[in-house]
């Protein structure tokens, strides 16, 4: 399952680098690519996974840059 | 301006204030440190909050980290007016570069401005506003002047005239009218236009450009790549560097700590890599951005890097440099005018839809009275006998006037040659030919002139027409007679012959050369308007089908790299500099909250200029 999630506020382009880096550690991501002028991130994984990980990028991206908004 | 940006700017203001207040009236030392610490507080809360959060997170490099150690080090120190003034500095910097990226992510998304906001759609006799992915295929949608057509479709009523520019960069309006196909993005100008739709949103034309140009960030080219493995060392190193200045030297030499602490405060102000993370990808995507308000999508920023070294260009010949529809060209009439053996042909072919047959009947221009003609005999692999007010007329190649017996005289131009005879007797003949696109011989001649070394041409027709062909367009080489996978083995043996660092590019009309188009290093597709198998097959799609918009998307890659690479240099550049200064003493903060935020600023701005292309478009006089 492939789905583009919005970062509103992600007005940190080194930010937007490190949260890739990190969501692309989860178990369980097939890809995901952030793009910071986009402002969003395209994340894919299996079916079965995607709420999982989607909660744990949440996590994540509150922990890299508290100011963004994660909107799936 | 957000939300957040108009809160920020109240603080700097605010601070600003203050600062200015604890400068200029006469304090008592303590009174004057009161005032700066409100200041500092003001303006830095936030940093020293994430600080803290991010570090209990265990993310140490981290930039709010950085800033609040080199402030209130400062303040530490002793230099109460510098630690609120670097703090104050970052965050007009930090301001002002939200803004500036803020407001280039609205012209960029003005440039792809084409996402129909709605479509009057027909239910039960009545026409209702809906979001255009909630129309179906088949369905009646109702396009009224000054509107955006919001899906691909038929149109079943009304003409007008439809403004493509915004998917092709054409100033001219298309005229359309019943029958005709429509795609979604353009502009209806002026009639109102009942339209079947074809596909869905998600299918549409837009959509399709729209994901595609979105998502060419997403594939990044080598300089973009490298400065984000780039940036992932710079800070560690600086701040390694910082703290190797504070300990080791005063050891060495004996010289106090603090002027070295001090030293290594400004290192950690210039350790953010931001201004090359920022301004790189924006400079693509300026770039992309440019490219396709001229009607060139480009599929991602690695293939502009690309398109900046293009040494080879290979063409196929038939719908990229020729129009891949026959026209008549010469008219040879034996013993009548001209006008009149176009008559006689444009009657003999009437019945019939081959394309040269269609192409006469375009020539001939007039309507084609059938009362006239009376029995016409197709003769298979020859041509056509009719009879026209009652004589006999042949029309076909050598074969059929040598079946005949009629004395011709055969033509030697190259092309195919239609040949009249009437009534037993030989009437002339009109060759055909596919005709060359307006722009082709000056497309070839702009990319000599911005240094492409080798042009070439691939055509599976006939030698003769290929030779002429390339003979008129002053390309460097053609192959001739070839068969689809014979165009890959010239493709292979032209990436052997080009120089290492030389790119060749290929293009093509995207239906039946898939295979070449993958294997060039850039492939370039006649995307025509909205074909799909084009816009999926390439790597740069000209909506336009023009050759010349080629030299024109070269150049906008050569720009954007070279602003790109400016961006490298002056950024890194500056920062150097200012380290070493600071490392010598000479630097100290102010200059370093310059080398962080203002080289950001100064980065933005260049590489906003990505986006003007206007001048690199031939098109336009």
């Amino acid at each position: 399952m492939k789905k583009t999630i919005k970062l509103i506020d992600l007005d940190c382009a080194h930010c937007a680098d490190k949260i890739q880096n990190a969501v692309q550690k989860i178990n369980g991501v097939t890809s995901v690519s952030v793009n910071f002028l986009g402002q969003k991130m395209v994340l894919e994984t299996p079916d079965d996974r995607f709420d999982a990980v989607l909660a744990e990028a949440k996590a994540l991206i509150k922990k890299i840059e508290p100011d963004v908004t994660v909107k799936a | 301006m957000t939300r957040k940006q108009k809160h920020l700017l109240y603080r700097i203001l605010t601070a600003a204030v203050l600062f200015a207040l604890g400068r200029l009236l006469p304090l008592s030392e303590w009174a004057e440190m009161g005032v700066f610490l409100v200041c500092y507080a003001v303006i830095g809360w936030d940093i020293v909050w994430k600080a803290i959060t991010n570090i209990l997170s265990g993310q140490v490099f981290d930039e709010n980290f950085l800033m609040t150690i080199a402030t209130i080090g400062a303040l530490i120190l002793g230099e109460h007016s510098e630690g609120v003034a670097v703090m104050l500095f970052y965050q007009v910097g930090e301001w002002f570069q939200s803004y500036a990226v803020s407001k280039s992510r609205k012209s960029i998304a003005g440039l792809m401005d084409i996402r129909p906001d709605y479509a009057n759609v027909e239910r039960n006799g009545k026409l209702e506003q809906v979001d255009p992915e909630e129309v179906l295929v088949g369905d009646t949608i109702v396009v009224k002047p000054g509107e955006r057509v919001p899906l691909d479709g038929k149109i079943i009523k009304g003409t007008s005239a439809l403004d493509t520019s915004a998917l092709t960069g054409e100033s001219m309006p298309r005229d359309v009218g019943p029958g005709m196909d429509v795609i979604s993005g353009c502009i209806n100008q002026t009639g109102i236009l009942t339209i079947q739709t074809t596909k869905e949103f998600g299918e549409s034309t837009v959509s399709k450009i729209l994901d595609l140009v979105e998502n060419a960030s997403d594939k990044k080219g080598k300089t973009e790549n490298f400065i984000t493995r780039f940036a992932r060392y710079f800070t560690p190193a600086v701040v390694f560097a910082a703290i190797a200045l504070a300990i080791l030297p005063p050891l060495v030499t004996g010289q106090a700590f603090t002027i070295w602490i001090y030293r290594a405060l400004t290192f950690l102000v210039i350790s953010c890599p931001c201004a090359l993370v920022i301004s790189i990808p924006l400079s693509f995507f300026g770039g992309i951005g440019g490219a396709s308000k001229l009607g060139v999508l480009v599929k991602g920023s690695n293939y502009l890097e690309s398109l900046s070294h293009a040494e080879t260009v290979v063409f196929d010949k038939t719908g990229t440099l020729t129009k891949g529809s026959f026209a008549v060209t010469e008219i040879d009439p034996v013993g009548m005018k001209d006008k009149e053996l176009l008559e006689l042909a444009a009657y003999a072919e009437d019945y019939s839809n081959h394309p040269i047959s269609l192409s006469i009947k375009k020539a001939y221009g007039k309507k084609v009275d059938s009362n006239r003609i009376t029995d016409v005999q197709e003769i298979a692999g020859h041509g056509v006998q009719a009879i026209i007010d009652g004589e006999v007329v042949l029309a076909g190649n050598a074969k059929l006037m040598e079946k005949d017996h009629i004395r011709y005289t055969p033509s030697n131009s190259v092309g195919t040659v239609v040949y009249l005879a009437c009534n037993g007797s030989y009437s002339g003949c009109i060759l055909i030919e596919d005709e060359i696109k307006a722009d082709a011989p000056d497309a070839i001649k702009a990319l000599k002139e911005i240094g492409v070394r080798k042009t070439v041409m691939l055509t599976g027709d006939a030698d003769a027409v290929g030779q002429k062909v390339a003979k008129r367009l002053g390309l460097d080489q053609v192959y001739t007679e070839l068969l689809p996978a014979d165009k890959v083995d010239r493709v292979e043996e032209l990436l052997q012959l080009k120089s290492e660092k030389g790119k060749l590019v290929f293009v093509g009309d995207g239906i039946n050369d898939a295979p070449v188009l993958a294997r060039a290093d850039v492939g370039i597709a006649m995307g025509g308007l909205g074909s799909d198998a084009a816009i999926e097959a390439a790597d740069v799609v000209l909506m336009t089908d023009e050759p010349s918009k080629i030299a024109a998307v070269i150049k906008i890659a050569r720009k954007t790299i070279g602003i790109a690479n400016q961006n490298i240099v002056f950024a890194l550049g500056v920062k150097l500099l200012v380290l070493i200064l600071g490392a010598l003493g000479y630097a100290n903060m102010w200059a370093a909250v310059f080398a962080d935020v203002g080289v950001s600023i100064i980065a933005i701005l260049n590489a906003i200029r990505a986006m003007r292309v206007k001048k690199f478009d031939s098109s336009v006089h």
